[in-house]
């Protein structure tokens, strides 16, 4: 079976995002960009299942400027059999990406759509649902086990009490939480062969999908800052502080 | 104008951020209505008929609702939604509205507005982004606008409405997923998103053993709900329904208490609207005095016991 895994480009995790001078925007210029660490997550599971015997191709798709390439070499470094570039300029949202990912689903029919469950950078939580919807398929989110057996999936994932164990047919969107499993680095050979491994591009309107933007961004800006506060000597202190200053006990 | 809330219930009970979602909607403006989907979820109707400001609940109640399934209760919302002619579709961002919301608005070929913070206007909302480092303020343009409530940006709504309570025909059950089991933590202590207090622990407790402990006494004096850090998660302190973070229960309590927590950032967005913030952490760099209202340099294993016995 074949596995589809959509990644996202983003800001690196370590790097702090800006807000440009005039808010209307982060700024995005000179700063690092990595994978979205959710989807590195996406692209291990698949190699996993891959590896296991269950999937037979890993497919990856990047949606977004030429520089997504890299975050596709990235996952062929990681083992994904080939890549798909959907390129365009026009900032995509959570909507459009689903669209263009349902075009190539219905192109590729893959078994398995694994993705992040979030990208860090608009912190949306909406691609996996909407594509599953748009596909008419299942969808378990938040996943931290998957196991594929006889044509179904069952997928424990993290919800707000505790854990939830789901079982779904096939074809379905699976998207990725955080103990899921621990993303491998690529080595030096694998980043190499990654070079040579096929990578195409296609354009928004060769799929037929209408990205334009629904959401406008009027501003943006950093929230006020928390100011720290005292430091307390002892217990007793703390506790004097917190009924006679903070009444909160 | 009219705006359609989705409960989150437990078919007996609301759950507390279905009251923050409703002061959300009531600020967009509006009539409110409610739809209850479940199985048995007569209570949590009659619970939403209460709340103050809902001019109707809408009940589907049938088996194929009982697990909050999300593709059945998406297919029930867009069909709802289409036949009522809303101007807004409204649930809380927890694991429940993240999961089936999304679905909502690609069925209704909407953008989904996540989280959402503040209400500027009928159009314009505020969300956060980059874990909260940003706020962004974004306008739809969509006929329907379909919003996820973060409950920490809005009073839970009270009580003193008597709505009329409407039964709705269930959609189809589409029968392509269902829950195998659940493994829900029990507990006799307030819900970690709605709670007035929260004593949290990190990696500095050491294990779940110390976690329990140590903690629990402080929680029971302090009538808390416990949280976690993501390394106490990870370490398996205690199960992942604990961790406070960007991608865990976002809390904004009265009183948050940090213990042995060195204050990443991905933790920070999860608690950094709570009123007054505590951090008991032996090393005075953590990262977590810079937002805490009172800091306390010291070893938790001594100060953590003197401090339950001084409540």
């Amino acid at each position: 079976m074949k596995i589809l895994v959509p990644v996202k480009r983003v800001i690196d995790y370590n790097v702090r995002p800006r807000v440009k001078a005039d808010g209307s925007a982060v700024d995005l210029a000179n700063v690092k960009m990595a994978m979205n660490p959710f989807d590195e997550i996406a692209v291990e599971e698949a190699m996993r299942l891959k590896e296991a015997g269950i999937a037979t191709e890993v497919v990856v798709v990047s949606c977004g400027l030429p520089a997504c390439q890299e975050t596709l070499r990235t996952a062929l470094a990681l083992g994904a059999d080939r890549a798909i570039l959907v390129e365009t300029d026009v900032e995509l949202q959570p909507l459009a990406v689903a669209k263009l990912l349902k075009a190539l689903a219905v192109q590729e029919a893959p078994q398995l759509v694994i993705l992040g469950k979030q990208a860090i950078d608009d912190d949306s939580s909406q691609t996996g649902q909407m594509l599953a919807a748009l596909m008419g398929w299942p969808q378990a989110v938040f996943a931290s086990k998957v196991t594929v057996v006889d044509g179904k999936a069952k997928v424990a994932r993290e919800v707000d009490g505790g854990t939830e164990t789901l079982e779904v047919s096939l074809p379905a969107v699976v998207t990725t939480d955080l103990r899921l499993n621990e993303p491998r680095y690529a080595t030096l050979p694998n980043i190499m062969k990654a070079k040579k491994k096929p990578l195409v591009t296609v354009k928004p309107a060769d799929l037929g999908v209408d990205v334009a933007p629904r959401l406008a961004t009027l501003k943006v800006a950093e929230p006020a800052k928390r100011k720290a506060g005292a430091m307390v000597a002892d217990v007793a202190a703390l506790v004097d502080k917190l009924k006679n200053e903070a009444k909160v006990i | 104008m009219a705006i359609l809330l989705i409960a989150e219930h437990d078919n007996a009970r609301l759950k507390a951020a279905t009251l923050n979602t409703l002061t959300a909607a009531a600020k967009i403006g509006g009539d409110i209505h409610v739809l209850v989907a479940g199985s048995g979820c007569g209570p949590a109707a009659d619970a939403a008929a209460r709340l103050a400001g809902v001019a109707k609940v809408l009940v589907a109640d049938a088996a194929h609702y009982g697990d909050q399934l999300a593709e059945n209760l998406a297919a029930l919302v867009v069909a709802t939604a289409q036949a009522g002619g809303y101007s807004h579709v409204l649930a809380a961002a927890s694991s429940q509205g993240k999961n089936f919301m999304p679905r909502v608005a690609a069925l209704l070929d909407v953008a989904q507005v996540s989280d959402i913070v503040a209400v500027e206007s009928a159009d314009t909302f505020v969300r956060p982004i980059y874990a909260g480092n940003i706020l962004a303020t974004v306008k739809s343009a969509d006929a329907v606008k379909v919003i996820t409530v973060r409950p920490t940006g809005f009073d839970a709504a009270g009580e003193g409405g008597s709505a009329p309570v409407e039964a709705l025909a269930a959609g189809p059950d589409l029968g392509i997923s269902k829950v195998v089991s659940r493994e829900l933590t029990v507990s006799a202590r307030p819900e970690l998103g709605a709670a007035k207090v929260v004593v949290s622990g990190g990696r500095g407790l050491g294990s779940g053993e110390n976690y329990h402990k140590l903690l629990e006494p402080l929680a029971d004096k302090l009538g808390a709900a416990l949280g976690a850090s993501r390394a106490a998660v990870d370490a398996g302190f205690v199960p992942n329904d604990y961790q406070v973070g960007q991608t865990g229960k976002i809390v904004a309590p009265q009183l948050y208490i940090a213990v042995g927590i060195s204050g990443a950032i991905q933790h920070l967005a999860g608690m950094k609207e709570s009123k007054v913030i505590v951090a008991i952490n032996k090393d005075p760099e953590a990262p977590i005095f810079q937002v805490a209202d009172y800091g306390l340099v010291a070893d938790l294993f001594t100060a953590i016991p003197e401090l339950t016995a001084a409540l």
